[in-house]
């Protein structure tokens, strides 16, 4: 057997061992190793730390954004009406509830100033699909906050539907209004809300 | 300032004849809207004319680690009502962990300046009369918006009534040296809040039903500490039970 026949097989074992870990992360694992790596990218980086927004949504973007279903958590927000929003509305609303909550979630980030943080062992069987993962946030002088995800295994990986900051849900949330909005002003209202919201934001920066 | 407090009530009184007129699809847990809007109106520009310039002025003048200090003395002063609440909900253990922080950071932690219960691993908790109430079995009753303070409810009004007069720092002499110290805590207050509160403005397409719902929310999960039963989607916006009067 030569080298490239061995280094190919090697490759292709790893590839797979890989492949089989990426299924195979359990979810409490999943949120403690991208929060800490997202964490780390963020302290190191000096743009991000300068306040360079554009970066920090970046880094959101390709590591914590795949381990979200929008979809989901888009139709729990919008409770019954979603039912009778058009495939075109749908996209429309999980495209800009998307915008909204990375926005938001770049904003919890950049306000980070070295909380430590607890992750609890989780809670489930083996055979759960549904689970909620739960994190601490430490700060002294204060009771610890809880941070919880929701989450459901899907073929891609285990995906957070809904977080609850101190108890506060943001899919629960979130529902009230949508319902007030689309009782008000339809399903359309509620996407020009949500895109006009957006853009306020955009230029603020 | 007794101008102000004038035209304050003139105000709230404005707003509570307009608070009869309910619209008919309210929500249930907030009967007072129309008057509550006004108030949360009133207490936004007060907010960002007054109250938010002078956190971030606080905010800048002091050093982090001073802040931190300043609202770990607080914080320790707190402690105090904090484990009678727990006591009062049967959680007597909760209740003596809370009376050792007290001593402890009193003491070895100087005045309650240094948190060293917590980094014993005695950890904070969080009581109020408001959630001994709701402990008790007491629903939270309409959603109210206070002027000055900010959301809350009739059950949890009534508990901040309490939890004000049996705050330890009243017992304070003198009052020349007490009341303005009254007026800092609520700055250092209002300080540790302004990340939280520029969060809202992000995130919320209506600030006031936003803000309302996570405090409902919020209050729901404290009085269970953190372990409310689980709630059907359809039912979160289930009318309030009815407070004892």
């Amino acid at each position: 057997m030569n080298m490239t026949k061995i280094t190919a097989i090697l490759a292709s074992f790893l590839l797979l061992a890989a492949a089989h870990a990426q299924e195979a992360t359990p979810p409490d694992v999943l949120v403690k190793t991208v929060t800490l790596e997202v964490l780390e990218l963020i302290v190191k980086d000096k743009e991000i730390q300068a306040g360079n927004r554009a970066k920090l949504l970046q880094v959101i973007s390709a590591k914590v954004l795949p381990h979200f279903d929008f979809d989901s958590m888009t139709s729990l927000a919008m409770g019954q009406n979603w039912r009778t929003a058009t495939p075109e509305q749908k996209k429309q609303l999980v495209d800009a509830f998307r915008t909204l909550l990375v926005r938001t979630y770049a904003s919890a980030l950049a306000a980070y100033s070295d909380q430590k943080f607890d992750f609890r062992p989780l809670r489930a069987k083996p055979t759960d699909t549904d689970v909620v993962v739960q994190v601490r946030v430490l700060q002294p002088g204060t009771q610890p906050v809880p941070i919880d995800y929701s989450m459901e295994k899907t073929p891609s990986g285990w995906k957070a539907y809904d977080v609850a900051v101190g108890g506060v849900s943001l899919v629960a949330n979130y529902r009230t209004e949508f319902a007030t909005v689309v009782r008000s002003s339809g399903i359309d209202g509620l996407i020009r809300n949500l895109q006009a919201k957006n853009s306020q934001l955009g230029q603020k920066k | 300032m007794t101008r102000f407090l004038l035209r304050a009530t003139a105000l709230l009184a404005v707003v509570a004849v307009s608070g009869c007129a309910t619209s008919p699809d309210a929500d249930p847990r907030d009967p007072l809207e129309p008057m509550n809007r006004a108030i949360y109106n009133f207490n936004d520009s007060f907010d960002e004319a007054i109250a938010t310039p002078v956190a971030k002025a606080y905010r800048s003048v002091l050093h982090v680690e001073i802040r931190n200090r300043i609202s770990n003395f607080w914080s320790n002063i707190g402690d105090v009502f904090i484990g009678v609440n727990n006591v009062l909900q049967g959680k007597f253990q909760d209740g003596i962990e809370d009376w050792a922080r007290v001593a402890f950071n009193s003491t070895i932690g100087l005045f309650g300046i240094h948190d060293v219960a917590s980094d014993m691993g005695i950890e904070k908790h969080d009581e109020d009369f408001g959630q001994t109430f709701g402990r008790w079995g007491i629903g939270p009753g309409p959603y109210l918006m206070i002027p000055f303070i900010g959301p809350s409810t009739l059950r949890d009004g009534t508990g901040l009534v309490l939890d004000f007069h049996f705050d330890p720092w009243n017992d304070v002499t003198p009052s020349s040296f007490r009341d303005p110290m009254w007026g800092l805590r609520l700055v250092n207050r209002r300080a540790e809040l302004l990340d939280a509160s520029s969060l809202l403005e992000q995130a919320a397409l209506d600030r006031y039903i936003f803000l309302r719902d996570a405090y409902l929310q919020r209050r729901r999960n404290q009085v269970y500490d953190g372990q409310p039963p689980r709630q059907r989607d359809e039912d979160v916006n289930e009318p309030p039970k009815p407070a004892v009067k």
